[in-house]
């Protein structure tokens, strides 16, 4: 049985006061385990990028604790590595300075030479030595992706924390980053988790997948254990009755959730019977378009 | 995983001597460049013509209001005769009896040339002048004394380098000022609270009462010194006028950074320093910049009045003195003053325009 390298005990998490109290967290305990591959899939707007920014120490809990390695977590802490949904890459530094920003913050005692080797070996894991010394704005989606992945893990996290990092990307670059993601991941064993509105690619790259319920009070469902063997291949998956079996439960989940909460908004509207008034005898001809 | 082709293919390195030919093309003009510059200046230069056309006929018609009023003033001060030795006077083209008026682009065109052999003089004097002294000044120099200095009538050039001096001094007056309160201001909400009424209330007020508040405060500093105090009070101005541009868009850009590079920051938990320096600054530069670009025009546009209030030597006091003069090439002169303000402010826009473009990072290639 490994640790648990990070806990949640009763967390509840709102925004506002008093009337205006928009409760997006309810009540969440969750555990992930050390060297686990954790997904946490979700609708837009369930309450997922606010779960991984409690971790992050980007947001405090309103009630419950946040425990990482057994300690309450105060403040963001580059142990606990996060990938944004939106790349964040600082625009006027280019590959190589984006990367070397966080090995500088975090390696501050390195020699220059240790820091520069590190710096270019992220680089290089995600293929990005040709662009080195692009700036975000002459890279492509997948790229900035790519560098906010290096930049993250040269900082070597304890916790690889990643907000739908493949949300914006289109399908085939996103599959090719899954698998790199995945092979640097094996390579060193980190804790990761993944957050995603996508169940397939949860399957293909997670060892356990949680269904965060939609907010608001979200709350998290049952959890879906994939025991798939690793290195796992995309179109092998398909045949595989596991594979099968998680994504049918899954999606059968998931689905009931939608229907459940969309009961409430099963309103009737009904249109106004309206007919235009033709003046008599008067044909309307229509053009008949290529 | 299988590598896709599309993406490898299109993200492959480019070796080098494909990327200096690359380089080498992007200076090259690209397919019907010519063609449409050649339009572009066709359309300039047609609504050119017409521009002068329409000035021409229109300094035309002032001149003929202007000639007729003077006949006919003529005319019931001193009978026919004298009208008629008016309107011989008017067409012989002399000088005593131009009617004073807008002047057509051709008087406009030889005033500008009148400048410039002006100029020409002046540097002529200037120099001989020089020449003559220079044994003396030597000699004062020796003895600790001051050097006996040229002064004589500024030419209009010289007049234009003393405003762009102004202006200058005045820009950095006001980028010292701005730019490190700007960025105070920007990082702390309630300071931008207190700076708020200041900087609403300062910023309508026009360059004229700047202009008398900095005499107020400047006359009295100098009192006792031989500066030239004509030259500080009006780049002080200047500055105070221009600021308030930078100022805002400076704390702006400082607190408006976005919340996602701010999160980058607090994840690596940067230290309060590298968090300005390595990401609040760099983000706002390219709306500091916005804002040094509106600080020039506005100076440039600012200067004119001021000098010409200060008495300070430059084109505003130039137009003021011309104007003052009435001499009969005096409105042409004014006009020839005009286009330059015009051209050396639309030049001052466009150098901080490159220079703008070139802070902005966000460049999107084509």
């Amino acid at each position: 049985m490994s640790n648990n390298i990070v806990e949640f005990k009763n967390v509840s998490k709102w925004y506002g006061e008093g009337e205006d109290r928009f409760e997006v967290l309810s009540n969440i305990n969750l555990t992930i385990k050390e060297g686990e591959f954790l997904a946490i899939v979700g609708f837009t707007g369930s309450g997922k990028t606010t779960l991984i920014n409690l971790i992050s120490g980007l947001l405090e809990p309103n009630e419950g604790v946040v425990l990482f390695n057994g300690k309450p977590i105060k403040g963001t802490s580059p142990a606990r590595g996060i990938v944004f949904q939106n790349y964040s890459l600082l625009p006027w530094l280019n590959v190589y300075e984006n990367v070397a920003m966080a090995v500088n913050a975090v390696y501050p005692d390195w020699e220059r030479k240790r820091r520069d080797d590190r710096i270019r070996e992220y680089i290089e894991m995600v293929n990005l030595t040709p662009a080195i010394d692009k700036k975000p704005g002459e890279l492509s989606g997948g790229m900035r992706q790519r560098v906010s992945v290096a930049r993250v893990l040269a900082t070597d996290p304890e916790l690889l924390l990643m907000d739908e990092p493949l949300g914006a990307l289109d399908a085939l670059t996103r599959g090719n980053l899954q698998g790199e993601i995945l092979n640097i991941w094996s390579a060193n064993k980190r804790t990761a988790l993944l957050i995603t509105n996508d169940v397939d690619e949860g399957i293909l790259m997670a060892d356990r997948i949680i269904p965060l319920n939609p907010g608001p009070n979200a709350t998290l469902g049952p959890e879906f254990i994939v025991e798939i063997e690793r290195p796992r291949d995309k179109t092998d998956l398909n045949m595989n009755t596991q594979y099968k079996n998680v994504r049918r439960d899954l999606l059968n989940y998931l689905v009931e959730l939608g229907d459940a909460s969309k009961l409430s908004r099963s309103q009737d509207y009904k249109l106004p019977d309206l007919r235009p008034l033709l003046p008599d005898g008067r044909m309307f001809i229509y053009k008949k378009h290529g | 995983m299988e590598q896709i082709t599309i993406l490898s293919s299109s993200e492959a390195p480019i070796s080098v001597s494909n990327k200096l030919v690359i380089k080498f093309r992007e200076f090259l003009p690209k397919k019907g460049y010519f063609i449409s510059l050649f339009k572009n200046a066709g359309i300039s230069i047609l609504s050119m013509v017409v521009f002068l056309l329409i000035w021409q006929f229109g300094s035309a018609y002032l001149y003929n209001i202007e000639a007729q009023v003077k006949i006919e003033k003529a005319m019931s001060a001193g009978g026919a005769t004298a009208a008629k030795e008016v309107e011989a006077c008017i067409h012989s083209g002399a000088v005593s009896c131009q009617p004073n008026t807008l002047p057509s682009p051709s008087q406009v065109w030889i005033a500008l040339q009148s400048l410039i052999t002006d100029h020409q003089i002046i540097r002529e004097k200037k120099a001989a002048f020089y020449a003559k002294v220079s044994a003396t000044n030597a000699q004062r120099k020796s003895e600790g004394l001051k050097a006996i200095k040229y002064t004589g009538r500024p030419s209009f050039v010289d007049q234009i380098l003393t405003s762009l001096k102004t202006v200058l001094v005045g820009f950095i007056i006001a980028l010292l000022i701005a730019v490190p309160i700007g960025i105070i201001i920007g990082l702390n909400s309630n300071l931008r609270t207190a700076f708020n009424w200041l900087i609403q209330i300062f910023k309508p007020v026009s360059p004229v009462v700047w202009l008398l508040l900095v005499f107020m405060i400047v006359k009295t500093l100098t009192l006792n010194s031989d500066l030239d105090t004509s030259f500080i009070i009006s780049s002080i101005s200047v500055g105070l006028c221009a600021m308030w541009a930078t100022l805002v868009n400076t704390s702006v850009g400082v607190s408006s950074v976005n919340r996602d590079y701010l999160n980058v920051a607090k994840v690596l938990n940067l230290g309060l320093f590298k968090k300005i320096f390595k990401v609040i600054l760099p983000s706002a530069i390219p709306l500091i910049f916005v804002g040094l670009r509106i600080t020039v025009s506005v100076a440039w546009m600012v200067l004119i009045a001021i000098e010409l209030l200060a008495q300070s030597p430059g084109l505003g006091s130039f137009v003021w003195e011309e104007f003052q003069n009435g001499a009969n090439d005096s409105n042409a002169k004014i006009i020839v003053a005009m286009f330059v303000i015009g051209v050396i402010g639309f030049m001052l826009d466009r150098i901080m325009f490159y220079i703008q473009r070139s802070a902005s990072f966000e460049k999107t290639l084509a």
